[in-house]
């Protein structure tokens, strides 16, 4: 069963290198094992592809633009592009993957949607394409999260999502997917599970990362338009989960001149205690179905991270994030989050861009790196900060 | 021969499993509870070592757990209170518990201090059966573990049987694809236990998933070889201010 290496597909088993695999109760053995026979052949269908290219561009708004960001290229002196996820239909990256699997759940038959959420964008995004499909949608979300995000559980609801406070454990993200993945095992019939990231179980990394992976596609060819090439020098994103960077990194994956950054949250400090920093604080473990690094005690025992971005707040990293950090092949990262708060401004007031305050932490990292005047750097601007608002104003004292 | 070979030898049909977490509701109940579960009549323990991401469990066990981790409950603990637990208890002991803290704990470690303190068989419900053949089975062996793989009605006659052939002790029927403790229906149930029978597996069958009391867990035993309690013990414990009282009603209450 030898295969080429690639950082980009995991193996048959959904390993890349060490991490990856379906460590899943058995309960979850068939729907699982399903997406797994049939993702590949849905997605290389071509009325799933047409429906899919159709809906990227009308609805989406796809190709988002890739844009030159000429002040904050000066601040670095370099030549900084800005891939405009923010500019989605509903603000962020998120449905680029939310729309493939609607279509995927449909051509599985089933009639039902779950879904687990954090800030609330994921959530939204499947709450939206569920209201396109007309598809019952289920959305599991911490009730600590549902306190601190109301304007976003109000859109879930708008868009006729009923939301599921997650009241176990710590009450966030990681116990929303916890009955995300209780509801599937107690729904297996009619249910699909819309990961919001390139978490989980095989096939889910692979399956969220080929839906995402359209960013960097468009990257290329918009590079090559703008540039004459199509391969930038750095790719730079942040990771929580780590969707936006897999797609902003997809097709850079096997181009070893591509320096790709991730940039983890390291909420009060990377040592602080108070920090989300997965690669940093991580040992190899297996969460919510898949071996990766992930955060935890002593005793296995998974812990809580803190991150003022909650899209960042999570304490596992997608198994094809853990094997490029584990093999030196991405360069990882971290900013506070007082280093994410000064960069929303400073983007905010460079560029006219209010950005999320997950894509801060990107813009935080430029600073720990050395460019030269020919580098062609593409950040991954992945959602724009209207979220974010009351956070920011609060900074603002307004 | 294992412990669990030995009782399904000597015994096949009301097989009494019973489950509960260790460190619940003390950090130090475990034992006694162990004992008083022995001493009224159940056939096996399962001993639920707890963790904060319990995906195949319901709510209570969840409870359970986390009110456990919060009591200071660790494996290394664990296995300390277990040290001389073969002195006052004969039955099959099983440990059931997620692969993360296993991990850390180190696997061989884990299997050779399990075997050590006189445990028989592993219930892992996230080991899959691919991780298990090419990796982790060995090791199981190696120590003379039983390990104990979940069926549930939506698994295939061939998978079933594979399992089935990976599987010692015994095989773990999940009575509906439900998380533990949730109340379903039992016609579909017994459709489902029969469809098992029929196929003639190596492995005596218990039932778990929604068993709560005298009716269903005589239901369960019509069809298989016994039937595993978790959930309803687990809320008998959560008040019990005699814990060696509260274990003998439940059973009691089970079995007499």
């Amino acid at each position: 069963m030898t295969q080429t290496l690639t950082y980009q597909k995991p193996n048959t088993k959904g390993y890349y290198g060490k991490f990856g695999g379906a460590y899943i109760p058995e309960m979850l053995h068939r729907n699982v094992e399903e997406l797994r026979e049939k993702y590949l052949s849905i997605i290389a269908e071509t009325s799933f592809q047409k429906e899919f290219q159709l809906l990227l561009k009308d609805y989406v708004g796809r190709p988002t633009p890739l844009f030159l960001a000429q002040r904050l290229s000066a601040l670095h002196q370099t030549n900084i592009f800005l891939k405009r996820e923010d500019l989605c239909h509903t603000g962020a990256h998120k449905i680029n993957n939310t729309i493939g699997q609607i279509l995927l759940a449909r051509r599985l038959g089933k009639t039902r949607i779950i879904a687990e959420t954090g800030a609330g964008q994921h959530g939204v995004a499947t709450a939206t394409v569920c209201a396109l499909k007309g598809m019952e949608c289920i959305v599991y979300m911490g009730e600590k999260d549902i306190e601190r995000q109301a304007p976003n559980v109000a859109r879930m609801k708008m868009l006729g999502a009923k939301v599921v406070p997650a009241k176990s454990g710590s009450k966030t993200l990681k116990d929303a997917t916890n009955e995300a993945i209780r509801d599937w095992i107690n729904h297996p019939n009619d249910t699909h599970y819309i990961i919001g990231s390139v978490v989980g179980p095989h096939p889910y990394p692979d399956m969220v990362a080929r839906f995402q992976s359209v960013i960097s596609e468009e990257t290329r060819w918009q590079l090559k338009e703008k540039t004459g090439s199509e391969l930038p020098t750095h790719v730079v994103a942040c990771v929580g989960g780590g969707s936006n960077a897999a797609g902003a990194f997809y097709h850079f994956l096997d181009e070893l001149s591509v320096q790709l950054v991730a940039v983890e949250a390291a909420g009060h400090g990377v040592n602080s205690g108070m920090s989300a920093a997965t690669t940093q604080l991580g040992k190899p473990g297996i969460l919510h179905g898949s071996k990766s690094l992930v955060m935890q005690t002593a005793d296995g025992q998974v812990v809580e991270p803190h991150s003022i971005s909650a899209g960042l707040d999570y304490p596992g990293v997608g198994p094809l994030h853990a094997n490029l950090f584990d093999s030196g092949r991405g360069i990882f990262l971290s900013a506070t989050d007082d280093e994410a708060m000064q960069n929303a401004f400073e983007v905010s007031r460079l560029e006219g861009i209010i950005p999320a305050l997950e894509t801060a932490h990107a813009f935080a990292a430029l600073k720990q790196m050395k460019f030269k005047n020919t580098d062609q750097v593409v950040v991954c601007l992945s959602g724009r900060g209207d979220k974010d608002l009351a956070t920011y104003m609060k900074a603002m004292n307004i | 021969m294992s412990r669990l070979v030995k009782l399904f030898g000597q015994k096949k049909e009301n097989v009494l499993n019973v489950y509960c977490t260790a460190g619940y509701p003390e950090l130090n109940s475990t034992i006694t509870i162990m004992q008083s579960v022995e001493k009224n009549g159940a056939d096996i323990i399962e001993l639920g070592m707890p963790y904060s991401d319990p995906l195949a469990d319901g709510e209570v066990i969840q409870a359970s757990s986390s009110k456990a981790l919060s009591n200071g409950m660790t494996i290394h603990i664990l296995f300390e209170q277990l040290k001389e637990f073969r002195k006052s208890i004969q039955l099959p002991v099983i440990l059931m518990g997620y692969m993360n803290p296993v991990l850390q704990y180190g696997f061989e470690n884990f299997c050779r201090d399990a075997a050590a303190v006189g445990i028989d068989g592993l219930i892992l419900p996230d080991l899959p059966e691919y991780e298990f053949e090419t990796e982790y089975g060995a090791i199981i062996k190696k120590y003379g573990l039983d390990f104990i793989f979940l069926v549930t009605p939506e698994t295939s006659e061939e998978r079933i049987k594979k399992l089935d052939a990976l599987s010692s002790g015994f095989l773990y029927a999940v009575s509906s694809s439900a998380t533990t403790g949730s109340e379903k229906d039992f016609n579909a149930v017994e459709k489902y236990l029969q469809r098992l029978q029929s196929y003639q597996l190596n492995n005596p069958i218990l039932v778990g998933f929604g068993i709560k009391d005298k009716q269903t867990f005589a239901t369960a035993c019509k069809h298989a070889n016994g039937a595993i309690i978790g959930s309803a013990f687990i809320k008998a414990l959560e008040n019990a201010s005699n814990i060696e009282l509260t274990t003998q009603h439940f059973l009691e209450s089970i079995i007499k």
